[in-house]
């Protein structure tokens, strides 16, 4: 990266009570979180219950206020002007750094399906036959674990059967190949400034979008009514669900993001050469968009 | 604290509590990085300092196990994350503008708040003391830092509360990192490529890429950890095809990069003080940042060396002692560019070359009993042993705090705009660098003669060890109380500070008045 020289000033923004409002919201919503799940392990504080959650409320209700506050700031900088070629390329480097950990926390997960896959699994089915205290257990892929007692009370091996890869999840990885593409066209629209172009392409990405979330919902009602494939389900129940789910909560985000992007493309904001939100967006979709490549090839087809 | 940039009240900021709350100015933010983590310093030796009392004499005294346990995973949880990280994040906010000639950090409201997620953090941390107070669960993690499975999955209250603490201070170290890998690709002044760039931006430039590549896999470790616990998932448990050891390779692929990460801002603002104090250039700026590369990139392929003892097979054992050893090779390159920096300097010792000199000394003693740990054969040996507790505290006292509180007295007189009594600094030097090795050496010698760690209690042949370690241990805790009372009083007032405090102080910091504007560098320099 060479140097670069600047015109005028970089954009400061004046002091904000919105990071100092958003902790806060964050500490109430995950201790509050940590008072609702205690009861599930120790009955005697059952009675946390009740304020964990009301704490959660205040503190989801906080972030949500920040989120419309201090993202209603910077639409509202960003329109006024105050974001030159400066300000936009520290967007730009942030959002790609941003998205680089993003990659790293999906990382962990596929990690833990590389190592329950490929190394425990078959190594607690290849224990000395003399010794083991799995006799029975295969260690073939799908696989539940061999089952035995977990913290006192016994683990049943779950009957599942395991995630195809040809219904939903097929359909689903068109869907969002599509919704990348759609979102490619409505940015040609934007950089054509085909202002028409742009809000339909986003309209059909964000249909996409919902269109997958909704799939997904049936697939997971799906998994746990008719294939008792459930979070318990061991090795393989855990990895799916954490992976897809995580990913799903990613979808959901992006969606969120497209349609915020859509209101402010039909409110007429962005402009041909000026556009970092609409390109920040886009980006995090074709983000998720490979990590879903990653999650079809890995967990549902292999 | 707030008497920093109190002589620039014509900027436009709100005054009182709010302006802290509210700020989005660099200088404001590192302060008050630089104060939390004062403050968690002096809390987390305080926890130990109580383990020490424990330790004094063979048999329990004070405290019962649990506490114990309690107390010693908090404390490294509390020094690891909250005081040596904000320190090293604090100086960054402080200096990366000043040294790169920006006017402030290149995303400041997200500055703020990556400081303000801390606060709830510590809180989340060490809540649970107080709620078991009140009858609510058993008291805090009681796991050590390193949050093993199955202990953490069957674990209190206490884990669930340092799993979000861990949360909260991941998002922060991301938001932190975020902002200075912007700061330093965008912000630079014209003229400086990254060629030129200052090596305390260098060293933390590692430090960001290594945050953001592992900080995310410790939260999905954690995450698991969390769905085991409450969710009824199988990731740690056998019985379900998990593995308790997955759990130790997630959590030291961030945990082993986690040394460099407190360590490289450290290796990046050593070079500056030395090469200040023998008022030379630095030597070989060049192989200083490859060797900061090859450290940062081999740091992220060695993790397994932390736990050799857990049932690795042969060739992994292998590949991580070679590689691992590998890691000596960039540092030995680190070790004598820092040497060949003060070679036949004029060289003079005041505080902050005390503390530089006496770091590369103590830091280098880390570095080679850490060479034996590394050796899986001699590893068996020393395992969970006090010889470990010795190395990583030569390491991450010595090599981090010790290396921070030389950036303390370094720049403390271009932050106050006034200088700290140098009698006091060198009393604290002198204490700290005494004291701490009467506390550490002996631990040396107890692992050595193989007595455990994190166990509240020994055999009577460890007694006269332990007692001088404690004595060592409380020298060393009541010493920081200098360094605190020499800061406040260097806030508060004193010689007034030139522009260029240090003779061969090079940098554009020094180019700025003491304490610098309000606003840093509102029209940049040019550099050729």
């Amino acid at each position: 990266m060479t140097t670069q020289t600047h015109e005028g000033h970089y954009f400061v923004p004046n002091p904000s009570i919105y990071p100092a409002i958003l902790s806060t919201g964050i500490l109430l919503l995950v201790a509050g979180f940590i008072l609702s799940i205690t009861p599930d392990r120790d009955q005697t504080l059952a009675y946390l219950a009740t304020p964990g959650k009301g704490m959660m409320l205040a503190g989801f209700l906080a972030i949500i206020y920040v989120l419309f506050g201090w993202f209603g700031k910077i639409v509202g900088e960003s329109e006024g002007g105050k974001y030159k070629k400066w300000e936009d390329r520290s967007f730009r480097i942030g959002m790609i750094v941003f998205i680089a950990s993003e990659v790293a926390f999906f990382a962990a997960f596929f990690g833990a399906l590389f190592y329950m896959r490929v190394i425990s699994v078959p190594e607690i089915a290849n224990f000395d036959p003399q010794f083991t205290p799995y006799k029975d257990f295969l260690g073939t892929w799908p696989s539940a674990g061999p089952g035995g007692t977990v913290l006192g009370t016994e683990y049943k091996v779950p009957q599942f059967t395991p995630m195809g890869a040809w219904g939903i999840p097929a359909i689903n990885t068109l869907l969002l190949l599509t919704s990348g593409a759609t979102v490619t066209w409505a940015h040609w629209g934007l950089l054509n400034s085909n202002r028409r172009q742009l809000i339909i392409g986003l309209m059909m990405t964000v249909a996409l979008g919902i269109a997958f979330l909704f799939l997904q919902g049936y697939e997971y009602h799906h998994a746990y009514s008719e294939l008792g494939l459930t979070l318990g389900s061991g090795a393989y129940g855990a990895t799916f669900f954490m992976l897809t789910g995580f990913h799903g909560f990613h979808v959901t985000l992006g969606t969120i993001m497209l349609i915020v992007i859509l209101a402010r493309s039909m409110k007429g904001h962005f402009t041909a050469d000026h556009h970092f939100g609409f390109e920040g967006v886009a980006w995090y979709w074709h983000f998720v968009d490979v990590v879903w490549l990653l999650l079809f090839v890995l967990v549902y087809w292999l | 604290m707030s008497t920093a940039t109190a002589a620039h009240h014509h900027d436009d900021h709100p005054t009182g509590i709010m302006r802290w709350l509210t700020t989005t100015n660099h200088k404001d933010i590192g302060t008050m990085y630089l104060t939390f983590s004062l403050i968690m310093f002096l809390v987390g030796g305080s926890m130990i300092l109580a383990v020490r009392a424990e330790l004094f004499q063979p048999g329990l005294q004070l405290m019962q196990p649990e506490f114990f346990n309690q107390l010693i995973g908090v404390h490294a949880l509390v020094m690891i994350f909250a005081a040596l990280m904000p320190a090293a994040t604090g100086f960054a906010n402080w200096m990366l503008p000043l040294q790169l000639g920006a006017p402030d950090m290149a995303l400041p409201r997200l500055n703020n708040w990556g400081f303000w997620l801390l606060p709830p953090a510590a809180i989340l941390l060490t809540a649970p003391f107080i709620l078991a107070l009140f009858g609510i669960g058993d008291g805090a993690i009681a796991t050590g830092w390193t949050f093993y499975t199955p202990l953490s999955v069957q674990g209190g209250i206490g884990v669930d509360f340092a799993i979000f603490a861990v949360h909260l201070l991941g998002i922060s170290s991301v938001m932190g990192s975020i902002n200075v890998l912007v700061t330093i690709f965008n912000m630079r002044a014209p003229g400086m490529t990254l060629m030129k760039m200052p090596l305390f931006a260098w060293g933390w430039m590692i430090t960001a890429f290594l945050l953001i590549a592992t900080i995310p896999v410790l939260a999905g470790a954690v995450t698991m950890l969390l769905t085991d616990r409450h969710f009824g998932t199988h990731f740690f448990d056998a019985a379900g095809g998990g593995d308790p050891i997955l759990f130790q390779h997630l959590f030291w692929f961030f945990g082993h990069p986690e040394v460099y990460i407190l360590l490289l801002p450290v290796w990046g603002l050593i070079p500056h003080i030395l090469s200040a104090f023998s008022r030379k250039p630095t030597y070989g700026y060049k192989a200083q940042i490859y060797s900061f590369w090859a450290i940062g990139i081999l740091s992220v392929v060695v993790w397994a060396h932390h736990f050799f003892t857990v049932g690795l097979p042969i060739p992994a054992l292998l590949y991580f002692m070679y590689s691992t050893m590998a890691i000596s090779l960039p540092l030995a390159v680190l070790f004598f560019c820092w040497i060949a920096t003060m070679w036949k300097g004029s060289m003079t010792f005041e505080t902050p070359m005390l503390f530089a000199t006496g770091w590369i000394i103590l830091f280098g003693i880390g570095g080679l009993t850490g060479l034996i740990l590394a050796d899986v054969a001699a590893d068996a040996q020393y395992h969970h042993s006090y010889f470990v507790v010795a190395h990583f505290h030569y390491t991450l006292f010595a090599g981090g705090i010790m290396g921070i509180m030389a950036g303390v007295y370094y720049w403390l007189p271009k932050m106050t705009g006034h200088m700290y009594s140098e009698t006091l600094g060198k009393l604290h030097f002198w204490l700290t660098a005494i004291a701490f090795n009467v506390t550490f050496i002996p631990q040396f010698f107890l692992g050595l003669a193989g007595m455990p760690r994190r166990i509240p209690d020994y055999a009577l042949q460890f007694s006269e060890f332990n007692m001088i370690s404690t004595i060592g241990a409380f020298t060393l805790g009541l010493s920081q109380l200098i360094m605190v009372y020499n800061i406040v009083r260097c806030v508060r007032g004193g010689k007034k500070a030139e522009a260029k405090v240090w003779e061969g102080a090079e940098g554009l910091e020094w180019t700025l008045p003491s304490p610098p504007p309000y606003h840093s560098f509102t029209e940049q320099p040019v550099i050729k």
